[in-house]
């Protein structure tokens, strides 16, 4: 089966196709919908069973040698962060069941959902630059319907805000793939590595790596470039913020990371030192949002952008220990976000409000919501034992050895700040003053709270089988820190 | 003739972005056109101009055009089609439900959206 590594596209893009005949049976939508993303997350882990014994899995579509077709490769980062987003985009849908709900659900919801896990698990697969600009429209796209369905005034204001920013992004980026074909004359990533270094990257590489950073920082939030994020994320639904918080910003972070890590390695001086402030310039400007307001998501989209900052600091270290760490980070707090969405969205749904001052008391009627959050919120601060500690640990540890002193110490520092965030939230919402609020049908609480539960036991798991993972994530870091093995596997011999 | 095309392209980002920072919902969408006119123009001019016989194959000729870049342009085309044809009609459905195209109005605060 040489073909596995294309199904987690063409399965959701597959069952979307099949979705949109029938839109109104609202059953009938949720049954093909999960049963597609189950299949899906059947198919990646086969997927994951086969880059661990075999290596990197690469396929050139249409047979044609390497550098002429479109190349799709899957190594361990990618087909980690595909399951991930898979499992998001599963629960997820399980969550919209009692959430969405009919008006939203009988107009292309779930075709929408499928459609952007299409872009999403093909931008993590992809080994063509161009093909990566597609898949990122096909994400967009899907995410433009999305987050302007419901039609309401807050949805229609924010997302033309959000559209425009992803417009003039995708321009830069064609702009930078012209700039980076008229130097280098080719479009496949392995190809672009080896015909960088043999010119030995000069300065117009350079600038060309600084225009992806623009590109990318724009799609994944970095410390400029993160200004139409907060207000954007706040209009949707509680479902699609969760699969946007958890999955969309990941995708321009992976993209920094493997065009940093397989493109631009020879100049890093400059490169990656500006990566590095950006990225302790990102966290910072996160930090303060996050303890700036009074309103749950507000709260949990900023640790996005400080999540973004942690993650590419690692990416920007370049050892061996960061870079593992920065795989780690990013597959928790796919997780972790996810988890901490569905179950903000949870309390939402009991209170009524998203403002943290007319909330209250929740812990004497929901005890389980409390804790299960309270779990959650030590995972994303990274209390040892769980599934946000190793990654931060070894980021540390990598920016130590790579002599920053000043920027590990504030990451240490920023976690402070992260929990003090979310326990921010515990305190308002669980203990103090019992507030009136409307208490949800058995039914309708269990359908909200189940599949945040899930999550945040795997991220539980997660963290407490890390040294079961170490396998794997050593495996991704590897492919990150010599492009070699990337290159070989799509290239062949060389 | 690249350099004149340089120019061009350098002449539209300018008005693009010009329009993009106007008030007027209608300006930026018009902005964003100029935008890809000259992202997709500049996607010809860096895969080079030279070539005199356009990419389809035929008899004794041996100086093409570089093919890749018109994909890729066609590529680009249809996305960006697409993409302004569904602002343009969210910019219809704003206007309907908020009453005003201007943008500094279109800011809600928390409490009143």
């Amino acid at each position: 089966m040489i073909n596995l590594l294309l199904f987690p596209i063409l399965l959701p893009f597959f069952f979307a196709m099949i979705l949109m005949l029938f839109p109104k049976k609202i059953l009938a939508q949720r049954t093909v919908a999960s049963t597609a993303l189950v299949l899906t997350f059947g198919v990646t882990l086969v997927l994951l069973y086969k880059v661990k014994t075999n290596g990197i899995q690469a396929i050139t579509l249409g047979s044609w040698p390497a550098p002429f077709g479109i190349s799709m490769v899957s190594d361990m980062l990618s087909v980690l962060l595909v399951l991930s987003s898979t499992l998001i985009a599963l629960l997820v849908v399980w969550y919209s069941f009692s959430s969405i709900g009919k008006d939203r659900e009988s107009f292309f919801y779930y075709p929408g959902i499928l459609f952007m896990l299409t872009g999403v698990n093909g931008a993590f697969t992809t080994g063509d630059i161009f093909n990566m600009f597609v898949f990122f429209e096909v994400l967009l796209m899907s995410s433009y319907l999305l987050i302007v369905l419901g039609g309401e005034k807050g949805q229609l204001r924010e997302s033309i805000k959000y559209i425009l920013v992803n417009v003039i992004s995708s321009a830069l980026f064609v702009v930078t793939v012209a700039y980076l074909y008229s130097v280098i004359g080719t479009l496949n990533m392995a190809d672009i590595s080896v015909k960088i270094a043999q010119i030995d990257q000069p300065g117009i590489i350079t600038v060309i790596a600084v225009l992806f950073l623009l590109v990318f920082g724009l799609k994944g939030a970095i410390f400029p470039l993160y200004f139409w994020l907060p207000s954007s994320y706040a209009a949707p639904p509680i479902p699609v913020l969760a699969l946007f918080g958890a999955l969309l910003t990941k995708v321009g972070v992976y993209a920094i990371m493997r065009t940093y890590t397989l493109f631009f390695t020879l100049d890093q001086g400059f490169t990656h030192e500006m990566l590095m402030i950006l990225s302790i310039l990102t966290i910072i400007a996160g930090c303060i949002g996050a303890l700036a307001y009074f309103d749950v998501k507000k709260i949990i989209i900023y640790n996005i952008i400080i999540a973004v900052g942690v993650i590419l600091f690692g990416a920007s270290q370049m050892n061996e220990a960061a870079l593992m760490g920065s795989v780690f980070y990013l597959i928790h707090d796919i997780l972790i976000k996810g988890a901490l969405f569905l179950l903000i969205g949870v309390i939402i749904a009991i209170t009524g409000t998203s403002d943290l001052r007319k909330m209250g008391g929740l812990i004497k009627t929901y005890p389980m919501l409390g804790w299960t959050y309270l779990i959650a919120a030590f995972g994303l601060a990274g209390i040892p034992p769980l599934s946000g500690f190793i990654g931060k640990l070894l980021i540390v540890q990598g920016g130590f050895e790579a002599g920053n002193l000043w920027g590990s110490i504030l990451i240490l520092l920023s976690s402070l700040a992260v929990l003090l965030s979310v326990i921010r939230i515990f305190i308002y919402a669980f203990w103090g003053e019992t507030v009136e609020i409307k208490p949800l049908t058995r039914q309708h609480y269990r359908g909200l709270f189940m599949p945040a539960v899930i999550l945040v036991a795997i991220s539980v798991l997660y963290g407490v089988g890390s040294e079961w993972l170490v396998p794997y994530m050593s495996d991704a870091a590897s492919v990150l820190l010599e492009p070699a093995l990337y290159i070989k596997a799509v290239l062949g011999g060389a | 003739m690249e350099i004149v095309m340089c120019f061009v392209i350098g002449f539209l980002f300018m008005a693009a972005v010009y329009l993009m920072l106007s008030k007027s919902l209608l300006r930026i969408i018009i902005g964003t056109g100029l935008l890809s006119h000259g992202a997709h123009l500049l996607i010809l001019t860096m895969g080079g101009l030279e070539g005199s016989a356009p990419p389809v194959v035929s008899h004794g000729v041996t100086d093409y055009a570089d093919p890749l870049p018109q994909a890729l342009i066609l590529t680009a085309i249809v996305i960006s089609f697409g993409v302004t044809a569904f602002f343009l009609v969210l910019a219809y459905r704003a206007y309907q439900e908020l009453g005003t195209d201007n943008m500094n109005l279109m800011r809600g605060t928390e409490d009143h959206d």
